[in-house]
């Protein structure tokens, strides 16, 4: 451990190749992690299959490869097909938890992630698959930082989708509709608002991005029918440490959580970068109470 | 106990959410005596299930202690499984460490260079149970001052954080195994003999849970984490240490899971962290899925929940290959969507005079009221 953190000081070209990876694998964590933000903060639905609708995303991508297609182009058709069953999933089940108290929710999508994890399991068998995209990779520095060019083109993908996402949300008649509800769900149903349909919308929407995310991680990273519970994990991380709607500050917790994630397990090792993962959470759970805590000091 | 002051209307409240304390009729003994009858008899009845029964016994204990916290208490633990792999690494490093060098022990790849005498054997085993509880219990206080700051579904996550990242951990650790695990010391005598011994232990075990919890749910402690869990403001406005109860009812819960963790390594002869100790995705979950199956928050509801849980999954198991993950997923969305309260909770719903519940009319429009707002947790 000590070696790699002097590796780390000796070769400072590291240090940016990890940057960068983190900073890519970031990019997507964004994604997924503003899905959550939406769907916990417009229907307080706490979504813990997110991580598994990525990882559903991610075989569209693989499957599309081992038939011939490029992994890419798998992306329209993972997002529409995605919406579809988020919309599907939130009239069966989601709808019937809406309303319900915090832990209905979560422990109601943590069966659905067993399902998933299992389908996919069924499905597709328990290896660790990975798409092909045939493009190569680059290097700089000769050699000492290399960026492969998926990695870059997911990068730009990733932006271009966020950047859809939020004109969506601002100018469309339905992004209002869901923004009206997030401030006040009530207040919108009086308004002539069928909230209802603006959940479902929500859900489906949120399964349409963790797709899009999961087709890009199936490129550059690996997927595989378990890996879900990690994302879904790093999704908590973001919004815990970003809140709601507040998409500045999920681009940065996500960067933040990507980078972390790379330093950390080349520090430690890969075998604890799941670790390292949960360890990010439990900090940011302790660092939001340290600050709830002065704030109730303030109050008394 | 602390200086707690619970006020007369809590007390009713109690009496109508269903816990009430009622003197101990003809039909109880009977039902315990039947069960302690069952217990003691089923080994010599149904041999070949002993160690089916042994793990059944377990699962009640699992859902009784997750019901401790998450139903009496109201806090929905979705990593309790941790402490349960805590007492089984605590209870073999115990079992080893006494007689021999643990390093040495768990890196040979059969660890069988050193035999451990009979004496030795059950003399770690007793030590280490008992250690394995204690440590399971000090880990529960450090880590509740931790998370015990933490509501609704961040104490669920971080929970659940606990438990996923000390699996990695102790993977990662050479020194008790790392991911290849720990092959535990052989008993001393026949298979039946071991089969029998750790029945008995089990049973042991899961009837004093049963007979501890029905004691504390019957003391002011038991009156306290009930307020917590109906509101915790207004409990800690009424001056009840609210920290400190918390802790203290994850730390009991702790003890009992320690020590099921403890006969569980054991009983299986060969620990390792991600599938034996810590499998949050498997026993992790199942606790809580039985508990809410039964119904939580009642005395009963967790070890009928655990029963017919551990009955069906035991019978379907074989018939399903491999989609008895998804079935296990099915049941869990199924009984959170229409059944949330679970069997006992139905029962007192429909029949309150039998759980000697005097229900106050207005009170219960009260509650209705509540769940209609969706307040609960």
């Amino acid at each position: 451990m000590l070696d790699n953190l002097n590796l780390l000081a000796l070769a400072p070209l590291l240090n940016i190749q990890l940057l960068l990876d983190g900073i890519f694998i970031g990019a997507i964590f964004a994604l997924a992690g503003y899905g959550l933000a939406l769907v916990w903060g417009v229907m307080n639905v706490k979504n813990l299959c997110q991580g598994e609708y990525v990882i559903m995303g991610g075989y569209f991508a693989w499957y599309a490869g081992t038939i011939g297609i490029h992994p890419i182009l798998a992306m329209p058709v993972a997002v529409v097909v995605m919406f579809g069953f988020g919309w599907v999933i939130y009239r069966v089940i989601i709808s019937r938890v809406v309303d319900k108290d915090m832990f209905t929710s979560l422990l109601a999508t943590f069966g659905l992630a067993i399902v998933i994890q299992q389908g996919l399991n069924l499905a597709f068998g328990p290896e660790v698959q990975i798409a092909q995209s045939g493009l190569e990779t680059r290097s700089f520095f000769d050699g000492a930082v290399t960026v492969s060019e998926i990695r870059f083109v997911s990068f730009v993908i990733c932006c271009v989708l966020a950047s859809l996402i939020v004109l969506f949300m601002k100018n469309s008649r339905m992004g209002q509709a869901i923004r009206a509800t997030a401030q006040d769900a009530r207040a919108a149903r009086v308004m002539g608002i069928d909230t209802d349909r603006v959940y479902a919308f929500t859900y489906a929407l949120n399964c349409a991005i963790c797709a899009a995310a999961g087709v890009l991680i199936s490129m550059i990273w690996v997927i595989q029918p378990f890996y879900g519970l990690t994302h879904s994990i790093r999704s908590f991380v973001i919004v815990t440490a970003a809140g709601f709607g507040n998409l500045p500050g999920v681009i940065l917790a996500a960067f933040g959580i990507g980078v972390a994630e790379q330093f950390g397990g080349f520090i430690l090792g890969a075998e604890l970068q799941q670790a390292t993962v949960v360890g990010i959470l439990l900090l940011v759970l302790i660092w939001r109470q340290a600050l709830m805590s002065r704030r109730r000091q303030a109050l008394a | 106990m602390t200086t707690d002051t619970t006020t007369a209307s809590l007390a009713v409240r109690e009496a109508a959410s269903g816990t009430a304390r009622r003197r101990i009729t003809r039909n109880d003994v009977m039902m315990y005596a039947a069960i302690l009858v069952f217990g003691i008899v089923a080994p010599i009845i149904f041999p070949n299930y002993t160690y089916q029964i042994a793990v059944l016994w377990l699962m009640v204990l699992f859902a009784q202690t997750w019901d401790l916290v998450g139903g009496q208490m109201g806090y929905n633990s979705l990593g309790n499984i941790f402490f349960f792999g805590a007492g089984m690494y605590i209870c073999t490093v115990t079992q080893i460490g006494l007689f021999t060098d643990v390093g040495a022990y768990t890196s040979s790849s059969d660890g069988g260079q050193f035999e451990f005498s009979t004496e030795q054997y059950y003399i770690g085993v007793a030590v280490g149970l008992v250690l394995a509880a204690i440590g399971a219990s000090v880990l529960a206080v450090m880590l509740g001052w931790i998370v015990f700051g933490l509501r609704g579904p961040y104490f669920a996550i971080g929970t659940l954080g606990i438990a996923l990242g000390a699996g990695e951990l102790v993977g990662a650790w050479e020194w008790v195994g790392g991911g290849g695990g720990i092959p535990i010391p052989v008993y001393p005598g026949s298979g039946d003999g071991k089969a029998f011994f750790y029945y008995a232990l089990c049973f042991g075990t899961a009837v004093a849970t049963f007979a501890f919890l029905k004691w504390l749910y019957s003391t002011r402690f038991g009156l306290a984490i009930n307020a917590i869990r109906d509101d915790e403001e207004k409990a800690e406005a009424m001056g009840i240490h609210t920290l400190r109860h918390k802790t203290v009812a994850w730390a009991i819960s702790a003890f009992f899971l320690g020590i099921a963790g403890g006969l569980f390594g054991n009983m299986t002869g060969f620990i390792e962290p991600l599938e034996v100790a810590f499998p949050v995705i498997t026993f992790g979950i199942f606790m809580v899925a039985m508990a809410l199956l039964g119904g939580k928050g009642t005395m009963w509801g967790p070890v009928l929940g655990a029963v017919l849980f551990h009955i069906i999954k035991e019978t379907t198991w074989t018939y399903f290959l491999g989609w008895q993950w998804v079935a296990l997923g099915v049941i869990i969305i199924l009984n959170i969507m229409f059944f949330q309260q679970g069997i006992v909770g139905w029962m007192q719903e429909k029949w309150p005079d039998l759980f000697g519940i005097e229900v106050d009319r207005s009170l219960v429009a009260d509650t209705a009221d509540d769940r209609a707002r969706g307040r609960g947790v």
